[in-house]
């Protein structure tokens, strides 16, 4: 799960990274009560969950209360890459003097957190890894050791930090290794980390996102969820327990296995056609669910055709053909189906499905052939 | 033979009380595995699986008395953590971990863990071991393959069935077929699995399924034209997966570019690996 700018600050900032000063805003009036308690000169930043808000022209100086209000004003009513901006962020301007870019990020290859640190901040941190990887650093971090103080001095040295600033960056980045902990983020981004005028470090954007399967832990970061950033039937999926990812073919697709789903996926491609969806119902098969998933595929006007391909192992396939007859029931579907039942008690779930108005495949080449022609596609 | 489960292992189930445990416990009884113990927290002294089997509190207790040399956990996200490191801290060798879902952050901790103790991990998040005939350590379905010489190692679940389902309408069966999970970080890996393989002496040829995300496939494509002597055949799911989405496994997500089927394809084509285009068309190469 991605937080929004304020709601990875509001985590900094109880953690001890130093942030702007600054509060939310969901109208432009707001926005300008706010100026004016922080002396004028703001930044108005949309909240929205995309790279490239600033050059989007989401993110803007304001010299006065009254241009921060007609600022807030045009950005409340913009779409950025899609999404559209209900809430902005409104801090403080800092002078800066030089942009820092660091982060803790989980790494898979070394199975531990790894700091990232680069003295060119400010920018897209992956062009500065294509373009000049020197100016980036990563130490590893030992998960049961945790940041130790002489890392994080490595880190300093590494981006040329000024001395006297090293103390108070042990601190941040601290703080930083301790908002990633505390909340199981895979991601804590500081960009940029900036040196004030004034000689201060300051985080002046941030950015955290959260292991989705560690928000049992954090019911104080599940209200956080933006569901503008997903397709309505991915949240609506989540509700039953079903994995799906909406895509942009017509051969909407039912599996059980996350694997066997993608392969699904993989072989309608190969023959022509183009998956609506990624679909995994799971283990079990209940009515209930097959149902659910029913609903959420033919809810995309652009599916010609349902594939289900469902393997039975420890769940029978009788037992699975009961539940898709019950759904079929329940949910009315008016395109053609295409249905493969393989392993444990296959025979006895086909003679349940006979008098059903589907077509059925052995194979799974057969099944992706049959679902493409009759969707119209391939050759 | 086979890899590293046998109708020798002393088999221990955590959480054999909950309802996923005793179900698949049960599974894993019929079919022949050596479970000589369960554990449950506060049910210690109870029997299960028609009074064969006994529970107790802790692992380290129930290792003392059974001499338990395999643990599988069944316990959920929240509590697998704690069931790893308590495997690991009464030095079970080998610890399968079933559960899907447990926090990297978890994971991380347990695996530096584990790696300092020498003792080995299979998943989180995965389906298990079989070794046809022999013993069902997991939850992989008993009757969909055979004994055989062919030792099969895969992310995924229902894919892998699919396989040797496959494989044994063609005749074929398996040494030893492991799941090694769908998590970003886990444990026993492609590489450490094909050595297992390549030194079995009932293992003739190997299939290797994988799947977007990540860089084990490339890492196991190293090691195949190196160091093996066995033919390896693989499928690779997700070729159609758009990046930035996680495929339904934790693990499964093209990150920044990498991770892709097409790069993990040609790295082991390279090797030498023969791809199969579907998986169906694993049994008639393996057939060849």
């Amino acid at each position: 799960m991605k937080l929004h700018e304020y709601q990875s600050k509001k985590i900094f900032e109880v953690n001890g990274v130093p942030i702007p000063r600054g509060r939310v805003a969901n109208s432009a009036s707001e926005v300008k009560q706010i100026a004016e308690e922080l002396g004028g000169r703001v930044v108005v930043k949309s909240q929205v969950l995309v790279g490239g808000r600033g050059k989007a022209g989401g993110i803007r100086l304001a010299k006065t209360p009254s241009e921060a209000k007609d600022l807030a004003t045009i950005i409340l009513g913009m779409e950025i890459k899609g999404l559209p901006v209900r809430k902005l962020l409104v801090d403080e301007a800092v002078g800066i003097k030089h942009e820092i870019y660091l982060a803790v990020v989980d790494d898979r290859a070394s199975r531990s957190p790894v700091i990232i640190a680069s003295e060119a901040g400010g920018i897209d941190i992956e062009e500065v890894a294509q373009e000049t990887p020197e100016k980036i650093i990563k130490i590893m971090i030992d998960p049961l050791m945790g940041l130790q103080d002489f890392q994080a001095r490595d880190i300093a040295l590494g981006i040329d930090l000024p001395r006297p600033l090293w103390k108070n960056f042990v601190q941040i980045l601290h703080g930083l290794y301790n908002a990633y902990k505390a909340t199981d983020a895979s991601l804590a981004e500081i960009n940029p980390l900036v040196i004030t005028e004034n000689d201060k470090l300051l985080a002046l954007d941030a950015k955290m996102v959260i292991d989705d399967n560690a928000l049992f832990r954090h019911p104080e970061l599940i209200e956080f969820r933006d569901l503008d950033v997903e397709d309505p039937a991915e949240t609506e999926a989540r509700k039953y327990g079903l994995s799906f990812i909406k895509l942009d073919g017509e051969i909407g697709c039912m599996v059980n296995g996350a694997g066997l789903a993608m392969a699904t996926m993989d072989i309608i491609k190969q023959h022509g056609g183009n998956p609506a969806n990624f679909l995994d119902i799971g283990g079990g098969a209940g009515s209930s669910k097959v149902s659910a998933a029913l609903r959420i595929i033919l809810s995309d006007p652009k599916v010609k055709v349902i594939l289900i391909n469902i393997f039975g192992g420890i769940t029978r396939c009788d037992e699975v053909a009961k539940g898709i007859l019950a759904a079929f029931e329940e949910v009315k579907v008016k395109v053609p189906v295409v249905i493969r039942l393989v392993g444990t008690n296959a025979e006895e779930g086909r003679a349940l499905l006979a008098g059903a108005d589907m077509e059925t495949a052995d194979s799974l080449v057969e099944a992706a052939q049959k679902a493409v022609s009759m969707a119209g596609e391939g050759v | 033979m086979s890899i590293l489960v046998n109708k020798s292992s002393r088999i221990l189930v955590q959480g054999i009380t909950g309802n996923e445990g005793i179900f698949h416990a049960s599974q894993m009884f019929d079919y022949g595995t050596n479970i000589v113990a369960g554990v449950t927290p506060g049910k210690g002294g109870e029997w299960v699986l028609n009074g064969k089997v006994p529970v107790f509190d802790s692992v380290k207790v129930a290792a003392e008395a059974t001499g338990a040399d395999v643990s599988v956990i069944f316990v959920p996200a929240r509590f697998a953590s704690d069931a790893m490191i308590e495997a690991a801290d009464a030095n079970i060798p080998l610890v399968i971990c079933i559960t899907e879902g447990v926090p990297v952050h978890d994971m991380m901790r347990v695996r530096e863990y584990l790696d300092q103790k020498n003792i080995k991990l299979v998943g989180p998040n995965c389906p298990g071991l079989l070794t046809p005939g022999e013993a069902k350590v997991g939850i992989i379905p008993g009757n969909i393959t055979k004994p055989g010489n062919i030792g099969v190692v895969s992310r995924s679940g229902t894919l892998t069935y699919e396989v040797l389902y496959a494989m044994k309408n063609q005749g074929l069966g398996a040494s030893t077929c492991i799941g090694i999970g769908g998590d970003p970080v886990h444990g026993i890996n492609f590489l450490q699995t094909l050595e297992l393989f390549e030194a079995d002496p009932q293992t003739d040829q190997i299939v290797m399924i994988g799947e977007i995300g990540g860089t084990d496939e490339q890492k196991a494509a190293d090691y195949i034209s190196r160091y093996m002597t066995k033919p390896v055949v693989s499928f690779i799911a997700g070729q159609t997966a758009p990046p930035g989405k996680r495929m339904g496994h934790a693990g499964a997500i093209i990150e920044s570019g990498t991770g892709t089927a097409e790069e993990k394809i040609e790295a082991l084509r390279s090797a030498g690996v023969q791809i199969a285009k579907h998986p169906e068309e694993i049994a008639q190469i393996l057939n060849r």
